[in-house]
This record gives structure tokens, sequence and C-alpha cells, in this order.
């Protein structure tokens, strides 16, 4: 049980933690030295392969396959975590310390009724004196997540639930033995805005009244904002920064941070977003000055020494970097953008009038209409579920069930891609939300773009050429034809699927929640590209996404959908300041975001 | 030889133009390559060579024709002859020569014709989900549940031993389970972006099978390819041991095993001889699919975070 009242033994503590490559001896993460007391949160930011899951896991003892533990001290709530053996591991996790997935739909078993399931947690664990006093304990903790702890409700199995209330189920068995310390990892990820304010919502609750440490593992700085009480960026396996979340925010002191604070939406339109290029070194060929010199416009001699330790730089803030505070030169030349005047041509490039789309014989978007000019781009922002997908895949041909007028400059479209002609399809070009799915992995990216340019008929010397250029177009290089997708990142592959649905000089280009994948810098990067290729090529765009501040950079006017509706249409600065529906301002305020200075 | 396991941690993405090491650099490596790092590949691959070796230059080295009376019958030791005669009186090192390379063809033509047809209708079943799947699939299930001996048995013991008949029923037995194998893997990967990309931009269904769907299931179906290699040598050995045989006096492995199985304490080698080669050609087979299925699995891992 924990120490209830003594606050002086913090929940978790860290130092000198070092995680290697099993049998390589690379390092994943080093050097990472915090703690958190009863009660705070701790938000751990960092990009994919920043190693900050690795070192959530390593707060419950555990190291992934392929990864070892060997060096460091790992305490919670006064247990040495790393020097315990299986059992007595086993034991402590889900009572003392416990854990909440990405992914709840996956971690619970989908056979156990739910109350069952945690009712299992209590009985593994021995919480309480007696059955009677665990299912009691069961009903409290599902009140304590806002869930009904009916015996109905407690009957359900976790297909029957959503995925916010699954989450809940998540966190309730997390908390079910009262634990010193949960760590969550991207525990919201996957889900809608509105449940994830609620979620984030519930956890900050409980930490606060049960005395329950948290570390909250996440890529958004913006979700820790308002949940978090310090924060610790990391970057390439080490803490590059850890502070007081408003000081983090306020005055970021690593240029790290400030690149990622910059990269953050921004729903004001005070600020754009800045993207950063190259990557963070992997594993193995880490070098031994700053690692984060090679990408940083404030490098000077110093910083190609050693790697700077973490110090601290005031009361609870530390940093590791020479020049801290320092600005970089592009974040501070990133004035507030110029107002979006774009020369649009009146004549309406997709038009959509009275689109209804259904699924199985169910209507799930109703009545969709609206224009999209030349020139211009479209947001259509909804949560999932809303039917902006199935709207956006029946105008690209690859959902076939609607009805209504669809026409492409001037041309009524058919239903399904397979009955438009050559010209037709090639005139909608679609850029699909996940770079790592939408790509074919066994050809090369110079064969994927010359696809649509083959089958227009174009010439073979013709076509290299014009893949060449367009590789070019999106900041790749034109050697990248002869790669395959599992050479290229994340943002690289995107690049490329931009490259391919531009390839074909379409007027219509659909982007589906293009960025959703990405990390915060590379998201930003990306939405730049297509911001400039936007304007450049006067495409007309349609930007799906359930980020609504992201479409501030990228959108002209935006289309809010509910429930397979428009609820709201108007222009990008109007809707983002001043909405009129109720659901709209909602989905504003539940919005996350980092906080401006 | 071990696997390289390699952590390959997910890198953050790459916003700028960056090249990243050499352009115009290949695949790193291909699944025939991180296959042949296994031992097992190679001692599987070195083993097929000498058995398909013999099996098809035997012929060139046989110092006795396949049905030429050379001796006393089933004698061990008889001088200028390295095995001995079997029960016929006949040359048993020239008829071991001779008699791999129907068995070897047979399995081959059949598997590769079992191939064929079992991806085309896992493929196309994939792809166009419906009755016509579900049909095809309850079909499948009905010839799976009969064992596949017995099927190819009563269609020989009908018809007769003809050569297109053994094979035409040794790859229907195969058919099915390439075809369930390859649905399997199909499937998940017609649920990938890049196939509806493909269907956006208008390729054809066929083009989308070859070019989308059948190089990303090449994997699985290499390894289920050699697995069913493996079982259509045994069905065809075993025909010819049952005596369902093209040529009832010709020379085949399977055959010899038969004839020669009741003087096994006086004269073993017309027995030894073929149940060596028809248990080192499956042995090497397995090994091979084997060694394949290691390095497939493999292909991703440690790449996921």
């Amino acid at each position: 049980m924990t120490a209830s009242g003594v606050t002086t033994t913090s929940a978790l503590t860290m130092a000198g933690l070092r995680i290697e490559v099993d049998g390589r001896g690379h390092d994943i993460v080093d050097e990472v030295d915090f703690s958190i007391e009863p009660g705070e949160v701790l938000g751990l930011v960092g990009e994919s392969g920043s190693g900050k899951t690795t070192v959530g896991l390593a707060a419950l003892g555990h190291a992934r396959r392929g990864a070892k533990i060997t060096g460091g001290v790992v305490t919670v709530d006064g247990h040495d975590m790393l020097g315990l053996d299986e059992n007595s591991l086993r034991a402590l996790r889900g009572r003392v310390v416990s854990y909440v997935p990405q992914d709840p739909g996956a971690a619970l078993n989908p056979a156990l009724r739910i109350g069952k399931q945690i009712l299992e947690v209590l009985e593994t664990h021995h919480f309480g004196a007696d059955d009677k006093a665990r299912r009691e304990r069961v009903t409290e903790v599902m009140s304590e997540v806002l869930l009904p702890s009916t015996p109905s409700f407690l009957k359900r199995y976790p297909h029957q639930l959503s995925g916010g209330q699954q989450q809940r189920v998540g966190l309730a068995m997390a908390f079910a033995c009262r634990p010193a310390l949960i760590v969550l990892d991207e525990p919201t990820t996957g889900l809608d805005v509105s449940t994830q304010a609620h979620v984030l919502a519930t956890v900050r609750d409980l930490c606060r009244e049960h005395q329950v440490a948290a570390l909250y593992v996440t890529h958004d700085l913006a979700v820790v904002a308002n949940l978090a009480d310090r924060v610790a960026v990391m970057y390439a396996g080490r803490v590059v920064e850890e502070g007081p979340t408003m000081t983090i925010f306020a005055a970021p002191a690593h240029p790290y941070t400030r690149y990622l604070v910059a990269a953050a939406p921004d729903m004001t339109g005070d600020r754009i977003m800045v993207g950063l290029a190259g990557r963070a070194p992997a594993p193995g060929s880490r070098p031994s000055s700053c690692f984060f010199a090679a990408r940083c416009e404030l490098v000077h001699a110093e910083c190609l020494g050693e790697l700077p330790p973490l110090r601290e730089i005031a009361h609870g803030h530390k940093v590791r970097c020479t020049v801290p505070f320092a600005v970089p030169a592009s974040i501070e030349a990133a004035d507030p953008p110029p107002p979006l005047v774009i020369e649009t041509r009146p004549d309406a490039a997709l038009s959509l009038a009275d689109i209804c789309a259904s699924y199985t014989g169910i209507e799930v978007v109703h009545n969709v209409t609206f224009d999209v000019q030349r020139g211009e781009c479209v947001a259509l922002v909804g949560e999932s579920g809303s039917g902006k997908s199935t709207l956006s895949k029946s105008i690209g041909g690859l959902h076939h069930e609607w009805t209504g007028t669809l026409t492409v400059s001037g041309r009524p479209l058919a239903q399904s891609s397979r009955d438009r002609s050559t010209k037709e399809r090639l005139a909608i070009q679609y850029v699909f939300q996940n770079p790592y799915q939408s790509l074919n992995p066994r050809r090369t990216i110079g064969d994927s773009v010359a696809r649509p340019l083959v089958i227009g008929g174009t010439g073979k010397a013709e076509t290299t050429r014009a893949v060449g250029e367009m590789l070019e177009r999106v900041s790749l290089t034109a050697g990248y034809a002869h790669k395959y997708p599992d050479q290229l990142s994340g943002g690289e592959r995107q690049r490329a699927a931009i490259a391919r649905a531009l390839v074909s000089k379409p007027d219509v280009l659909i982007c589906d929640e293009v960025t959703s994948a990405l990390d915060v810098l590379v998201q930003a990067a990306i939405i730049d590209l297509l911001a400039d290729l936007q304007r450049d090529l006067g495409l007309a765009m349609l930007f799906v996404t359930h980020n609504l501040p992201v479409v501030r950079s990228i959108a002209r006017r935006v289309a809010v959908m509910a429930d397979g509706k428009i609820v709201e249409f108007g222009p990008v600065e109007k809707i983002l300041t001043e909405p009129e529906q109720e659901y709209t301002k909602r989905l504003l305020a539940d919005t996350p975001v980092v906080p401006t200075l | 030889m071990t696997a390289a396991i390699d952590i390959v941690d997910t890198p953050g993405g790459v916003p700028g133009g960056v090249v990243v090491g050499d352009a115009g650099a290949g695949r790193p490596t291909g699944l025939i390559h991180r296959a042949l790092r296994l031992w097992r590949t190679r001692v599987g691959l070195a083993l097929l060579v000498v058995v398909v070796g013999v099996a098809l230059l035997g012929p060139l080295f046989a110092p006795h024709g396949e049905t030429e009376g050379v001796g006393i019958p089933n004698k061990s030791h008889v001088d200028g002859l390295l095995f001995g005669t079997d029960k016929l009186g006949q040359d048993v090192w020239s008829r071991f020569l001779l008699g791999g390379r129907s068995i070897l063809l047979f399995a081959i033509v059949a598997t590769a014709l079992g191939l064929l047809f079992g991806v085309t209708i896992g493929l196309f079943c994939a792809l166009n989900r419906g009755k016509l799947d579900e049909l095809l699939m309850r079909s499948i299930d009905i010839i799976l549940a009969l064992p596949s001996l017995l099927l190819t048995l009563v269609a020989i013991t009908t018809i007769g031993p003809e050569t297109w008949l053994i094979i035409a029923t040794v790859a229907l037995t195969t058919t099915p389970r390439i075809a369930r194998v390859t649905r399997g893997a199909a499937i998940v990967v017609v649920e990938r972006d890049f196939v509806a990309a493909a269907e956006a931009l208008g390729e054809s269904r066929f083009r989308i099978l070859r070019s989308e769907l059948l190089p990303n299931v090449s994997g699985p179906l290499l390894v289920e390819a050699n697995l069913r290699l493996t079982y259509s040598i045994g069905i065809v050995a075993s025909l010819a041991f049952l005596g369902f045989s093209t040529d009832a006096n010709g020379a085949n492995w399977g055959t010899m095993i038969q004839e020669n199985r009741l003087a096994l304490a006086v004269q073993p080698w017309g027995v030894v001889l073929p149940t060596i080669a028809i248990a080192v050609l499956t042995i090497s087979t397995g090994l091979l699919g084997d060694g394949f299925a290691r390095a497939n699995a493999g292909i991703d891992r440690g790449r996921s975070e």
C-alpha cells in the first residue's frame, strides 16, 4: 500500500537509467534522471524513436524484447524495480505501479466481461478483505472513471463499448488497486478530441484526489499542456529539458523544445507552424557531442565537444544545452502569416450537390453540398464517425454507394473510379492517411510515382523526367526514385505519396488526414509543403482532418462535419474564432492547444 | 550462421530533403538473401542439389538399361555391379539412377500447377470478397476434408495410372492449400491503402493482382510452395509404391521399394537406396521451406515501436 499522507518519498525515482540494444551495447536511452511526487503528473514528450516508451516501461521494471536495462536505479514507492526478480515484479505491477497502454481495444481481453476483468486485477493482488469488498471496489472504481457501475454495464464485453469507454475501463483497471504510480502510454491517441478531453480530465482528477503519481508518455505537446504539472522532453534517448509545464511553454530553454512548441499548430493565427529538417540519430549512430547539434541553427564550437550535461538553470528547470534560451533564427523570423489572399477563380473545380453516401444500406452522409474553387483549399473537419472519410472516399471513387451530383471542372463523375475515364480519374488525386500503407513496399518510389503517368499514356523518357522533377518539387531528390519505401522515414514517404498524387497534374487534390500518422515536427513541414504546392500549382484542395488547429495554416474555408452533415461552413478565421454552431464551439474547446505566450 | 537481428529504431521522420544513404541503392536484402544466411537453408539447398542431380543426371551414368536382366535375382554382391541385383535380376544401381526422374518431375509439375491455380484462386478471392469467394472457399473446404492420398487413389483406380491423371490429382490436392494460404495473406494486403491507390488510378484487376498483391504475399507463398513440394514428392512416391505408376516395369524409387521390400534381408540395397533418396529429397525441401519461413517471419523484426 502506498504511504498515504507521507510525501517525503517520491512515487517514482529514476537515476542514471541506461537501456541498451541487447548484445550490441548501443544505448537506446541513457542518463535518465527524474522523479515524480505522489499526486503529480509528469508529461514525457518526444517524437517516435526518442525512447519515451522505453523509459515508461522501465518504470515497471520491464524492457522490450531486444532491449536491456544495463544501468541506473528505478524506485517506485520505495521498491527497487531493477533489483527484483520477475515474480516479485509481477506482484508489484498492477498493485504499486500500473500501466495504461495506447490501444485499449487491443489491451482488454475480448472474451471477458469488463466487470470480471477489473475484478481479476483485484483478485490477483488480493486487494480487499474478501470477495464482497472487491466487488464493492469494482463499483467504486467504475464511478471514479465516470462509467456506470450497474450490473448490466459490468456484464458488457469490451467490443460493446466505445473507444473512450474502453480506455476508461483501462484506467479503471490501472487505478483499481490504488497504485502509487501509473504509467500512461499515449492513452488518448486514436480517440476523438472530445473523448480525449474527458479522459484527460479524468486522469488529472484521479491523480489529484487519490495522490497517485502519473507518468504520461506522449508525442503531442499540446496534450500535456493542461494535464501535466511538469514536462520532460526527450530527444534521441536523452532528457534534453525538464521543468514546470508553464515554464516549458512560456520559456523553453532547449532549441529542440522551442521547435516542438513552434511546430504545434496554432488556432489563433498569431504564429505559423515551423518545421525542422533532419532526423534524430538512432542508437549506434549517436555522436559524442550534442545530439541535436546537427539540426540546430544555434550550433557553435562548444556544442561539438561533449554531450552537455542536464543542468539546472532555474529552480526545477533543467536543460541539456550550452546556450539555453537562445532563439533559432527560423523561429524568430516566423512572423504571423500574411492573410491568405489566394486568387480564386469563380468556377468551381470540385462541386458537390446533394451527396448522400451509405454503408450497406445505412445512410452515413446526408445531403452534402459545397464547392471548392480553383486555387482554393477547403478543410473538411470532423471527428471519427462523422462521415468525412466516407465523403472523401466517395469523391475519390473509392466508395461506390452514394447518390447526388459530383462534378469536377464541370464534368459530372460516375460513382466508382472504375466507371470514370482515365482522364477523369487523373483529374482527382488522393493522398492517404498513412504513408506506411499507401506505398507498395515491393516497388521503388520512382515506379510508384510514375504509375499515374504510365496509365495516362505518357512516354518513358517524359515520365522519368516528370518523376524526377516532381520528387524535387516535394523536397526529395531524384535519387529517391530508386529507393524502396522501407528505406524512407514517415515524412519522406508522405512526400513521395504527395508526389504520386501531383505528378499527373490533377485539378483536385484530396488529402485524407495526411499528417495524423506523423510526428509534430514532420507534420508542420508536410503542411507547409502542401500549402506551397497548393498555392503554386493553383490546386483545388480538400483537406480532410480531425485536427482543427492545423487548418489555419492551409485552408481558406472550413466545413465542419458531424453525424454525416455539414453543420457549419465558412472562412477559416470565422470558424476558428467565432463559430456559430454549438458543435463547433465544443470541438474548439476540447482541442488541446499549446498555450501561447 | 545466425540471422542478423536488427533493432531498427523507428526514425522520427525527416521533414527536409535530406538524402539519407547513397542515392540509387537497391533493396538491402531480399527474402532469398536472408534465407541463405541460415544454416538450414544452406544444408537443405546442398542436399536438394545432390538428389536433384542424381535424378536428372543419373540416367546419363546408368551402366545398364532399365529392364535389362544382368544376373541372378536378389544378390547383394555381384561382380561388376555396385549394389547387386533386384528381384528380377536387374541392376539396382542403374534402376536407382533412372528411377528419380519421374518422381521429381511429377512432383514439380504437380506443385507448379497447384501453385498456378491456387495463387489465382486465392488472390481473386481476396480481392473480390463475396458470394463467389464463399463458394470457392467452401469447395476448397470439401477437398481439404478428404485425405489427399485417398483422393488421388480414388481417381487413379477409377481411370487408371495415366501420367496426366497422376499430375492432375496431385495438383488438385495441392491447389486448395495454396489457395487458402494465398487468400489469407492477401486479405491483409488488400486492406492497405496502396491497393486503394491503385483502384483510384483505375489499374486493371489483373494488374492489381499481379503487381500490388502478388509481390506482397510472395514470402508466405514461397514457404507454402516448398511445403507442398515436399508433400507432392511423398504422394507421388506413395502412389508408385502402391503400384500405380505409368510404367509397371519402369524404374521408379517408389516402385523399387515396393518390389524389393520382401527381399530386404538378403538384398537391402534395392530398398535402402531409393528410401534414402526420397528421405533426403523431402528433408531438403523441408529444410529449405523452414529456412524461408524463418527468414520471412523476421522481415519486420524490431521495426515497430
